[in-house]
């Protein structure tokens, strides 16, 4: 399977860039350079700021250094980046304080600043309304979106494979009752009843027990496709020769699912949960941004996109929209690789 | 025949079931209920309502009663037509909702009019000419299609609008109009309206279907009867279209059983970003504000609405299909 799957390009490609940003999952903090929550009114919806790599001929990264100034008309504080002020940018500097890998106490960073001032600071995609690093937010919630995305396949995962294997299992009378409620689950509009369920969670959660309840919520739907597939693989190697064989040769039935039916299929699920994944994250992704999946202080795309929901939002500060980049990149990232590895599952494809 | 339409039709009515229960939890999950939100109403609105008062509207209403007892009566009330009060505008449930739930059915349908229009000539173009220049651009924008979600173009759609052409691209009818009672110059100005939602709805289901439909009509071509057909001097056009896109078509067709609640799902939110006067936006602030039978009854409609486009749908392909039509008479 493997050699199969190294020959699709673009699958391969796919599985480069998820790898990548589930590194990312796993070093956000170190990859972000500002505390994701400090706010700072003074630094409110501040474009991005370049990043100028060559300093009078030479090598030294650096930005600008912003000087605030009242407009006399609107009497706004207004930022221009005074070419004067430069502030370079380096590699492992020092910064807030976070465990890294949730262990490792650490205030290490990949990059930062070197500031005389203190409000010297970067802000490579720019902040948002309340002053936060739109950067630093991005990479904790890349952190949210992609573990809740993993979770609530793992989540479906345990439903498809459980309900999908009885179904195909028993077949008969139980088979076709499993069946009927995958087409009535299937054939509800599914964001009115999330949004539905989702606004239901008591407001004194915590963010963890909101985080789970939703991972819940939109596994409750994603179940279907997965124990489609493991019923049609079911159904179908229950009539090979080899299960008769090791049912003849005396082996019990929990046996012969793990020892023979499972490895042979696999494949076929690892495919299909790939699949899954953007669905999940797409579903994370909308009821965040409505304001009824993670709610702030927890960061996720959804949450962060939340903040360019209007056109009012989208006129003044476009740059909230870069959100948006990320999330389209990995499902597509995602899809290829699923498509690959399904194509690479099946020995009678082209 | 029969045996099938009934089957459809007893699936059709357990998910309506389903949908009801559903329904209810939504209603039945919130902390407190009815009266107790109504209470809170009240006296934010400065008005008092004391104990026994309350424990009298919850004997009017039912909620004294144990859950499934509830749950009839308010199924009871469903049938009738009342939905009760929406705390929130202080009017039935039926009258807030009003044009809005047609409005929702109106630009889900038109998407997925607008998914069959694109899919089918793109499909066919994809397959018959499999990696030319057209079919890369298809597939391209097919997976673009499928990873993006229908808000995020919305709001894309929107900025560059708003950056580019100067317009606001929102809305399902002109500022005048909006208000207006309905007429031949407000159907006008919807069907004006529509193609931009339509279109952000239709991205994702289309590029599904582009993909269905090359695969299905790429399987086809390559059968011996099209080559048979080839062979006889058949102009090129009747050879793909009389048999293998037809062929092709059935699996194209049943997707849209699952393309609707798909696609009605889309524009709840993508109502909420292009401010559409569909139950979107309606739903979501009735969430926020904890007005649940306004929330459960939007989930109920829809889901009913829903169930019935899908049985709808089913007839559709039992009419094209010959093979379904025929099951029965084994």
């Amino acid at each position: 399977m493997w050699w199969r799957f190294r020959r699709h390009k673009l699958a391969m490609a796919g599985t480069v860039i998820v790898l990548l940003f589930y590194l990312v999952v796993l070093v956000a903090p170190f990859l972000a350079y500002a505390d994701p929550s400090a706010s700072e009114a003074q630094r409110s919806l501040l474009p991005p700021q370049r990043i100028h790599w060559f300093a009078d001929g030479r090598w030294a990264p650096h930005v600008y250094g912003l000087v605030g100034k009242r407009d006399p008309m609107t009497f706004k504080r207004v930022y221009t980046p005074d070419p004067a002020l430069k502030i370079p940018v380096r590699l492992f500097t020092q910064g807030f304080e976070y465990r890294l890998f949730g262990l490792v106490p650490t205030t290490r960073h990949l990059i930062g600043v070197e500031g005389a001032r203190p409000e010297d600071t970067l802000f490579v995609l720019g902040t948002d309304e309340q002053g936060r690093d739109l950067w630093s937010r991005l990479m904790y919630g890349t952190q949210t979106s992609l573990t809740i995305g993993l979770v609530g396949v793992a989540f479906s995962l345990v439903l498809g494979v459980m309900l999908g294997g009885v179904s195909g299992l028993y077949g008969g009378a139980v088979d076709s009752v499993i069946q009927r409620v995958i087409e009535i689950v299937r054939s509800i509009p599914t964001i009115p009843l999330w949004m539905g369920l989702a606004a239901a969670l008591p407001n004194d959660w915590t963010v963890m027990q909101i985080y789970f309840a939703i991972t819940i919520i939109i596994s409750l739907v994603g179940w279907t496709e997965l124990a489609r597939v493991v019923r049609g693989r079911f159904l179908s190697l229950r009539e090979e020769d080899f299960v008769t064989a090791a049912e003849l040769s005396g082996s019990s039935q929990m046996s012969i699912i793990i020892h023979h039916l499972v490895p042979s299929f696999l494949s076929h699920i690892i495919a299909a949960t790939t699949l899954a994944i953007p669905a999940m994250i797409i579903s994370e992704t909308s009821l965040s941004f409505l304001g009824l999946g993670l709610r702030p202080p927890a960061i996720s795309w959804g949450v962060l996109l939340q903040q360019a929901q209007n056109i009012q939002a989208l006129a003044i500060s476009p740059w909230l929209l870069i959100s948006a980049v990320p999330v389209i990149i990995v499902i597509l990232a995602l899809n290829f690789m699923g498509d690959g590895l399904r194509d690479a599952a099946d020995p009678y494809g082209h | 025949m029969l045996s099938y339409l009934g089957r459809r039709l007893v699936l059709a009515l357990l998910t309506v079931w389903a949908v009801s229960v559903l329904s209810f939890v939504v209603i039945q999950l919130p902390p407190g209920d009815y009266i107790s939100s109504y209470i809170a109403q009240m006296s934010a609105s400065g008005s008092f309502v004391s104990a026994q008062e309350a424990d009298a509207l919850r004997q009017q209403y039912g909620l004294d009663k144990p859950v499934y007892i509830q749950y009839l009566r308010w199924m009871r009330l469903v049938v009738q037509g009342k939905f009760g009060m929406a705390l929130e505008w202080g009017r039935p449930v039926s009258e807030v909702i009003g044009d809005r739930l047609w409005l929702t059915m109106v630009v889900s349908v038109a998407a997925i009019v607008l998914t069959w229009v694109l899919a089918l000539p793109i499909g066919i173009y994809s397959a018959v000419r499999q990696y030319s220049v057209g079919d890369y651009i298809a597939t391209f924008i097919g997976f673009i299609g499928l990873a993006v979600p229908s808000f995020m173009l919305a709001l894309v759609l929107m900025y560059v609008g708003f950056k580019f052409f100067n317009m606001n691209v929102g809305g399902l009818f002109s500022d005048e109009l909006a208000q207006a009672p309905w007429s031949w110059a407000k159907v006008w100005d919807l069907i004006k309206h529509l193609p931009l939602p339509a279109v952000i709805l239709a991205l994702a289901g289309t590029a599904q279907l582009i993909r269905i439909m090359r695969a299905n009509l790429l399987d086809e071509l390559r059968k011996p009867y099209v080559v048979s057909a080839r062979a006889r001097g058949l102009s090129e056009r009747r050879v793909i279209l009389k048999y293998p896109v037809r062929v092709a078509l059935n699996p194209f067709a049943s997707t849209v059983g699952y393309l609707l609640p798909y696609v009605v799902s889309g524009s709840i939110i993508v109502s909420l970003v292009l401010s559409l006067p569909t139950v979107g936006p309606l739903l979501l602030r009735a969430l926020i504000a904890q007005d649940m039978f306004l929330a459960g009854t939007i989930v109920l409609l829809l889901g009913v609405m829903t169930v019935v486009g899908t049985f709808i749908s089913d007839l559709l392909l039992m009419w094209i299909d010959p093979r379904i039509r025929l099951e029965g008479r084994k």
